[in-house]
């Protein structure tokens, strides 16, 4: 019975989200499609961080490269926007299969120390190979064409772009879904509660983990290259520590113990963004003191905390 | 000649320099099984107090060098009793959150408070000249910070091998709970080694703010820099420490002078190398999973 009333709303609110443009304006517009795009890189996050256990510092290089490939692509090849998108994610995923490789075989508070490193690294990167990202302006100016698969998009209508946004967005998330609730995801879960064992029942944590990995980092990629043409701009920024600190944010805020945590973590994010830096320039101050109030007291997250009230209270 | 003299003492001041935050690091880690993401940002944080007390109070910088570490130490016991304490219980993936949401607040209130322009902090009188050195002029201030590493150096050998206070740190490090069965108040020793480490990354700063203005990515800058060191030279190594801190100060003092265009990149990829032969680090052991 829970969890059909529970469906029933995640139902209302994929409706509602598909009816936006027709009762909206375009400011709120922008705030979904911002909420969407953050909601990907911080479930892609969330696959190593919730499922597997590995708390990441610098999965932003992954979005950041993302976004830099479709800007590249767009500026000097002018290929359609999906294929764009399939780069992105290419480009993404090899560079944490390198980064990966350096980092899974080692403890949590190595990885964390690592892919923070390495994070940087790629920001460094981004900043002084000027000739090709153009420094700390970003890459600019590029315009989207055509969407790909004969569909006749016009892109550079909010609204359209939106809608774009939104069916990728929850085509992946589906996929990211299906690959959490696969016998793969639930090797995953097993590593986060206790890799000793996993390794005893002859399975290579190793590999599983630099798996996971790669494939957080395909998804951040598709939603850096999803960010690119939103922005219109591909900057260093994307690539800093302080963007790795969003998804992870998120993730807590929402509830990493669930798979829609990141994504209603991203939405609360957005709109506390939204509102805070309307009247104060410290937005990363408030930032800090409600990780910090998070990790204290309310672990679980925010749909985490409901949801347990909810079974709690209506029995 | 003597700009190779003049690259192995500027490789020496930033290694020493790396070596007093990395080692803070690791005996918090030693102890407390965490790593301080805010470590970076009490180094800032003992750096602007010396130009509140130098530019502002006007006190002479040995004044701060003494004031402003022991000022972020009391804040970190502080941090330890207030926040800290929730989560040493807990896994580790909760310290490393909450470190990191105290360097997102110290970060933004350095800002409000300091301002996100560049300050500076004059060197005292005694040690703002030159002098010949390898046959090539060195300032006064990098002799000085090479002479306080080594002080530090010294004198943390000496406290971890000859006194009680340092073989108690060592016994809480081991086997915290045989500390504790030997009568060791085991929570004091925790909240006076995370200030301790606090302590020393805030001379680190004092020290390192007559060489490097102040700005308020500063603290951002060295955080990564003494990942580096750590995973160079082995997380929880003394020597470790010592050693990762003087290979990339190496790095980059001869990097700076004949590799500038790579320059930024030189530490990461000594870290990288390093991870691919000896993922432990040089002098570290067991942390591969």
């Amino acid at each position: 019975m829970k969890t059909r009333i529970l469906m029933g709303l995640l139902a209302v609110v994929i409706a509602g989200l598909i009816a936006v443009p027709w009762i909206a304006s375009y400011f709120y517009i922008f705030i979904l499609t911002e909420i969407l795009i953050l909601g990907l890189f911080a479930a892609s996050f969330n696959l190593i961080f919730g499922y597997t256990g590995m708390l990441s510092f610098g999965h932003a290089a992954f979005f950041g490269i993302g976004s830099y490939a479709t800007a590249l692509v767009l500026i000097h090849l002018e290929w359609p926007f999906l294929a764009c998108l399939l780069v992105s994610m290419g480009a993404s995923a090899l560079l944490a299969l390198v980064i990966g490789f350096l980092s899974v075989r080692l403890n949590e508070v190595y990885f964390a120390m690592l892919t923070l490193a390495f994070g940087m690294m790629v920001f460094a990167i981004a900043y002084q190979w000027r000739s090709v990202t153009n420094g700390s302006d970003g890459l600019a100016g590029f315009t989207l064409g055509s969407f790909g698969l004969g569909l006749d998009l016009t892109l550079g209508n909010p609204a359209v772009y939106y809608h774009v946004v939104l069916a990728i967005v929850a085509i992946a998330a589906v996929v990211l879904y299906l690959i959490c609730r696969s016998s793969f995801g639930m090797i995953l879960k097993a590593i986060r509660q206790n890799p000793e064992r996993v390794s005893f029942a002859g399975l290579n944590v190793r590999t599983y983990r630099l798996v996971a990995f790669v494939i957080a980092g395909a998804f951040a990629g598709l939603a850096g290259g999803l960010i690119a043409p939103f922005l219109r701009v591909a900057s260093p920024e994307l690539l800093h520590w302080s963007m790795s600190a969003e998804p992870v944010l998120m993730a807590i805020l929402g509830g990493t113990g669930y798979f829609l945590g990141p994504f209603v973590g991203s939405a609360v994010f957005v709109l506390l963004e939204t509102w805070i830096t309307s009247f104060t320039e410290s937005w990363m101050l408030v930032l800090g003191i409600i990780l910090a109030m998070m990790v204290i007291f309310f672990r679980k997250g925010l749909l985490g905390t409901a949801l347990d009230w909810w079974m709690e209270v209506k029995k | 000649m003597s700009g190779i003299g003049a690259a192995l003492l500027n490789s020496l001041d930033i290694g020493l320099l790396l070596f007093i935050i990395a080692v803070g690091l690791n005996i918090v880690f030693g102890v407390l099984n965490i790593i301080n993401f805010a470590h970076g940002a009490l180094y800032m944080l003992g750096a602007y107090l010396a130009f509140t007390l130098i530019n502002l109070v006007g006190m002479p910088f040995w004044a701060a060098l003494l004031l402003a570490p022991i000022g972020v130490a009391i804040l970190a016991v502080i941090i330890d009793r207030v926040l800290l304490k929730f989560i040493y219980s807990r896994d580790v993936a909760d310290s490393l959150l909450l470190t990191f949401a105290i360097l997102l607040i110290i970060n933004e209130s350095v800002r409000v408070i300091w301002g996100s322009g560049i300050q500076v902090v004059q060197p005292p009188q005694l040690l703002s000249g030159s002098v010949e050195l390898l046959g090539s002029s060195v300032s006064t201030y990098s002799l000085f910070v090479i002479v306080v590493g080594l002080l530090l150096l010294a004198g943390l050998w000496y406290l971890f091998n000859r006194t009680r206070v340092g073989r108690i740190m060592r016994a809480a490090a081991l086997d915290r709970d045989m500390a504790e069965a030997l009568c060791i108040n085991t929570r004091m020793v925790v909240t006076g080694v995370f200030a301790f480490g606090a302590w020393l990354a805030a001379v680190g700063g004092v020290v390192a703010a007559p060489m490097r203005a102040l700005d308020p990515g500063m603290g951002d800058k060295i955080i990564i820099e003494s990942f580096i060191v750590v995973v160079i030279g082995g997380l929880g190594s003394f020597p470790g420490a010592l050693l990762g801190a003087i290979i990339l100060g190496l790095i980059h003092g001869f990097g700076g002078r004949y590799l500038p265009e790579v320059n930024l990149l030189l530490p990461f990829l000594g870290m990288a190398l390093v991870l691919l032969f000896k993922p432990n680090g040089i002098m570290g052991k067991g942390a591969t999973a």
